[in-house]
């Protein structure tokens, strides 16, 4: 079970946090042309790195916030947690 | 007869209280201290199980977790347990224990015919045997495999029992108190860090409790009282006896099982018989010693074959002997110390030695003993069946492939030395690559991925003294970085025996001619040809050979077996060890119970119930509930001998024709503040939201990015920057995930707040067309009329005292409103609503109704939006605004949503106006079609239409908007139903709408 230290919490048990996937990801703005390509990447694919993963997490059994977190997809070692306006480089 | 293997002044059992217990149905006496295994071997008992596979007659082999062989079921207070191991158990009052896999008897076992049988029964035997015919499998060998494998019995009653879990965080946590936990827990404690102490066994010392050794001046045992007894009395030091970590998970999560109760006889009351610990250790000190290895040998697994280092565990902590004739079998000189200690008892042990003569400290204190030595000699096979009662001893030849000369000699059991095994167990789970170590045949951790450290044997480390150097060093250095201080505690001085090299010979050859069985592995019946089968039939890597063999599998997970399975892999295949590699090691180290796992987690604590405020008046009406996620609804309200059909029947009638009341608490709220409130429910919804004036409410729909309709429901605009939305029970979590996603990440810009609200307020649903008569009774201060609330209406009232939210909306497709007040109110609104509209023929209504009422209006609910359907599908279509974006537009565009036979939801009634149709059928044209008869699509809701008085359902078919007046057949295999049907709209009731505008 992995330690997640919520930006805004603390270190807190998986337990409490739900997983939400990539998070480099950036929806297309509102009101604009997209092209198919560019939408079908945008809900559907996605990259499954081995290794450094920047992912969001959502603490839903604490402080309700989205948070991003950089994650080894192999040894589930957590370099950093950052609030969404903060940037892991 | 009692006891009469148990031996005066040695042991650290308590001679003073006798226990008595049953064994196959016998009686017999043991102290307590003892474990269920040492007792009966104190009463000359070996024969306690048949073998898994060839029924072979099975002893004891370790005294501890090494046990591979003396598996139990266990009968305490009522409970059956299977499979528990004999060498672990305490002794207790009552107890009754028994063999398993074996019938009629363990000493005459039926099964024990696969024992003469074996040669078919080679290595991957069932996967050969019973691949043909295919049609015998479920009706003749899998019940054929399934009555003769197996261990014990699982038990079908309900577990009495209290289990416990419990959550602990710890700078330090040591696995094991012998030297090298004792020593690198306590120089940990000394420098401040917060430390957790676990020892498997009830006596804390580990090898101290045994080993001739003294640490500063003290004996191992007395020197490890003191540390422990120390530690006890710190406040950062939590020591934990009966505790086994079994299991190393991420980010230095350990999983801990506490045997609390099983060794008491009056557990008070709210003690757990075991508990479950997650300990989160910023550092881990892997303390978990070494387990010996046997060299294999024929018919090695003969009741009175041990484990040499368990024969002296006997001797030193239960003062039993395992045998009065022993023959020690060793390739090293650790053996010699159970030599010994069979010695002081006035025993005279026979050592086999596979090495050449030669001097050291043991040998030379065995020979000044007068204890006989034959260097240069192996057991060949033991001799007997039921017990050893003799050995064939050979002197092997120089390259130690074959025998010079071959005797037979007398001894009623053989302890086997072939080195010793590091526990590398928790290191692997950790993610630790092994490492193979040639000094001592074994591997050992290498590179550390998580904060883990291995000290003492469990790292190779054989000799105590530097076993305690590196404890006391690990100890204080791991402490120092977190605790950052600097106090450090010296090594105390040691004294032990020195040992000579030891030889690699593990396993004896076979004389010409002779056929002996030699297992590898005792807990899954694998012998050496077993391996070399799989090998000549091809399996190379070291994980395939496991699963063909069953090598290591099980509850032993390879603990005595692993290496030497591995050294013959090695041997066939002309490679090293290393080569071959380990397979891998998987939590639990050893079993634990289900009961454990589970915890306080069963009825109902399983999940938590969610009732609404009104649920007390449900259960007086008798209601009966239905599970709506975790919420309990009234599914109906019984009158009399009612069936829910009836039941609801009515209730659905009584809405149609006067007025109901439907507990509508469960649906979800969320409040929505911010000036930017009315752009944000713009984009999340596809409608428009920019227009809606203060004190309307309006109906939505979501969908997710890929275009499908996520949840639908009402908003009502509160205020001016505030909103109240609903959701749909089971939606209600994931659209307040959904609107913080968007939010705080999509548009942040945005100033919005959302919180959920769902259990702030209890609402209760008024529909029919008596339902305004009631509200205007309800409110008589508020005009409740068409003109001043009309549909979509909302309005504050004072409800006898008491504020409430009134929102006319209708999900029954009656003129209808819902009622909210906070929470604490909702039973007291309930009650008043109740008395207010008895004149009125007002009744309650479940679930069961609700559905009914919205399926004939032809209202979509779960079934029609479950995960796959766009709102084209179920006639959502006039709700998406072509004026503006929103979350899940773009995907509109694809070329499949749009296609011209796209399928839409419809109305079906059967043409005999009787049969009410299966949720779930599959619509086809032709019932009796050849299979897989093409489906255009499938009933998604069924109901009775009180209004019409016919069964009525919704379907999503194929081409629907061109379907209307078609006959299809509902078929459906599960309930073995063909429906003829005919397709119609989905308005099945008041198609206009007229009733909610009323």
């Amino acid at each position: 079970m992995l330690n997640i230290n919520c930006p805004y919490c603390g270190d807190r048990s998986q337990k409490e946090f739900a997983y939400g996937g990539d998070g480099t990801v950036k929806r297309p703005e509102l009101n604009k042309e997209v092209s198919d390509e560019k939408w079908n990447e945008f809900v559907y694919l996605r990259k499954s790195p081995r290794g450094k993963h920047i992912e969001l997490w959502h603490h839903i059994a604490g402080c309700r916030q989205w948070f991003k977190v950089q994650r080894d997809t192999v040894t589930h070692e957590i370099f950093k947690t950052a609030k969404m306006n903060e940037e892991i480089k | 007869m009692s006891q009469s293997y148990r031996i005066k002044n040695e042991g650290l059992i308590n001679r003073n209280k006798e226990i008595i217990f049953k064994f196959n149905g016998k009686k017999y006496t043991g102290y307590e201290g003892d474990t269920l295994a040492s007792a009966l071997l104190a009463n000359g008992v070996h024969l306690v199980g048949r073998s898994f596979k060839y029924h072979r007659p099975r002893g004891f082999f370790g005294a501890g977790v090494d046990e591979p062989n003396a598996k139990l079921q266990i009968q305490l207070n009522g409970h059956s347990e299977p499979n528990v191991n004999a060498t672990e158990f305490e002794l207790v009052e009552g107890v009754e224990a028994s063999s398993q896999n074996c019938w009629p008897s363990v000493e005459f076992d039926i099964g024990a015919i696969n024992n003469f049988l074996n040669r078919f029964f080679p290595a991957g035997f069932y996967y050969k045997t019973f691949m043909w015919p295919k049609s015998f499998w479920y009706k003749i060998y899998e019940p054929f495999i399934r009555k003769a494998a197996g261990l014990g019995i699982a038990s079908v009653e309900k577990d009495k029992e209290r289990y416990e879990h419990k959550y602990e965080y710890c700078d330090l946590l040591v696995t094991g108190s012998g030297p090298a936990g004792l020593s690198s827990a306590y120089s940990a404690a000394k420098n401040g860090a917060k430390v957790i102490l676990a020892e498997d066994k009830p006596r804390f010392g580990g090898s101290l409790l045994t080993d001739d050794v003294t640490i500063d001046n003290l004996s191992g045992k007395d020197w490890a009282d003191k540390i422990i007894n120390e530690l006890k009395e710190m406040p950062n030091v939590i020591v934990k006896n009966r505790s086994q970590v079994f299991g190393y998970y991420d980010h230095n999560m350990m999983v801990m099982f506490e045997r609390t109760g099983d060794h008491l006889n009056d557990k008070p009351k709210y003690t757990p018989r075991q508990r479950l610990w997650y300990v989160r250790a910023k550092e881990v000190l892997l303390s978990t010693g070494s387990i010996e290895r046997p060299i294999v040998f024929g018919n090695n697994d003969t009741p009175g074959v041990f484990l040499s280092a368990a024969a002296k565990e006997y001797i030193k902590v239960y003062g039993v002997l395992v045998g009065k004739k022993p023959l020690i079998f060793t390739n090293n000189d650790s053996a010699y110390e159970t030599a010994l200690e069979f010695k002081k008892q006035g025993i005279e042990p026979i050592i086999l030695d596979t090495r050449e003569e030669r001097s050291s400290e043991l040998i030379d204190s065995a020979k000044n003993q007068n204890i006989q030595i034959k260097f240069c000699h192996a057991v060949i096979a033991a001799n007997g069946y039921k017990k050893v009662r003799s050995a064939q001893i050979g002197k092997l030849n120089k390259e130690k492939t074959g025998f010079e000369n071959i005797q037979t000699i007398e001894c009623d059991c053989i302890c086997v030395s072939g080195f010793w095994t590091p526990t590398v167990h928790l290191a692997s789970q950790s993610g630790n690559k092994l490492k193979f170590n040639d000094d001592i045949d074994a591997f050992i951790p290498d590179k550390s991925k998580q904060n883990e450290t291995s000290v003492g044997a469990s790292n190779g480390t054989f000799t105590l003294k530097k076993t305690l150097e590196d404890g006391f060093k690990t100890g204080f250095e791991v402490s120092k970085n977190i605790t950052n201080n600097n106090i450090s505690t010296s090594t105390p001085n040691s004294n032990e025996t020195k040992k000579s090299v030891h030889d690699k010979f593990w396993c004896s050859p076979l004389p010409d001619g002779k056929n002996y069985k030699r297992f590898v592995d005792f807990q899954n019946d694998v012998a050496v040809s077993d391996i070399e089968v799989a090998l000549r039939e091809g399996y190379r890597s070291i994980e395939h050979v496991k699963r063909y063999t069953t090598l290591g599998m099980a509850t032993d997970q390879g603990r005595t077996s692993n290496l030497n399975g591995l050294q013959l892999v090695a041997n066939v295949e002309k490679k090293i060890v290393p080569q071959v590699g380990h397979t891998t090691f998987r939590p639990p180290f050893t079993p634990i119970t289900i009961g454990t796992i589970v915890g306080r987690e069963i009825d109902m604590e399983y999940m938590p119930t969610r009732k609404t405020p009104m649920h007390t008046w449900h259960e007086k009406n008798n209601a009966v509930f239905v599970d709506a996620g975790a919420w309990k609804r009234p599914r109906y309200y019984k009158q009399g001998n009612e069936s829910l059909f009836e039941a609801s029947k009515r209730e659905a009638k009584n809405v149609r024709d006067h007025v109901g009341i439907c507990d509508v608490t469960t649906l979800g709220k969320i409040d929505i503040k911010g000036p930017d409130a009315a752009e944000f429910l713009n984009r999340v919804y596809t409608n428009a939201w920019l227009k809606l004036p203060i004190g309307k409410a309006r109906y939505g729909v979501m969908l997710r990015e890929d275009g499908i309709v996520m949840d639908d429901g009402t908003t009502t605009r509160i205020s001016e920057n505030h909103y109240h939305m609903t959701t749909t029970t089971a939606q209600a979590a994931n659209v307040l995930s959904h609107l913080e996603y968007y939010l705080q990440i999509v548009w942040p810009e945005l100033n919005v707040n959302v919180i959920s609200t769902t259990e702030q307020w209890a609402g209760a649903a008024l529909a029919g067309p008596k339902s305004r008569d009631v509200l205007a009774k309800l409110f008589p201060n508020l005009d409740v009329t068409n003109e001043s609330l009309p549909f979509m209406g909302y309005t504050e009232g004072d409800l006898f005292g008491i504020k409430a939210r009134i929102f006319r909306i209708s999900f029954s497709g009656e003129l209808a409103y819902e009622v909210n007040v906070e929470s604490d109110y909702g039973l007291y609104m309930w009650e008043k609503i109740i008395e207010i509209g008895r004149e009125f023929n007002i009744q309650p209504y479940g679930t069961e109704a609700l559905s009914t009422l919205r399926i004939e209006m032809g209202h979509v609910a779960g079934p029609e939006l479950d995960g796959r359907t766009i709102p084209y599908d179920v006639s959502l279509e006039g709700l998406l605004s072509k004026k503006k974006d929103f979350i899940g537009k773009r995907s509109l565009q694809k070329e499949a949503f749009n296609k011209n036979d796209r399928q839409k939801i419809v109305g079906l009634v059967p043409t005999d106006k009787k049969s009410s149709i299966p949720e779930g059928s599959h619509l086809v044209v032709d019932k009796n079609a050849k299979l897989p008869n093409p489906k255009l699509g499938h009933v998604s809701s069924s109901c009775w239409s009180v209004e019409n008085n016919n069964p009525f359902s919704l379907a999503i078919v194929k081409d629907g908007k061109n379907m209307i007046g078609k006959k299809l057949f509902a078929v459906s295999p599960l309930k073995n139903t063909a429906i003829e049907v005919e397709i119609i709209s989905s308005h099945y009731v008041d198609h206009e709408g007229k009733r909610v505008r009323s």
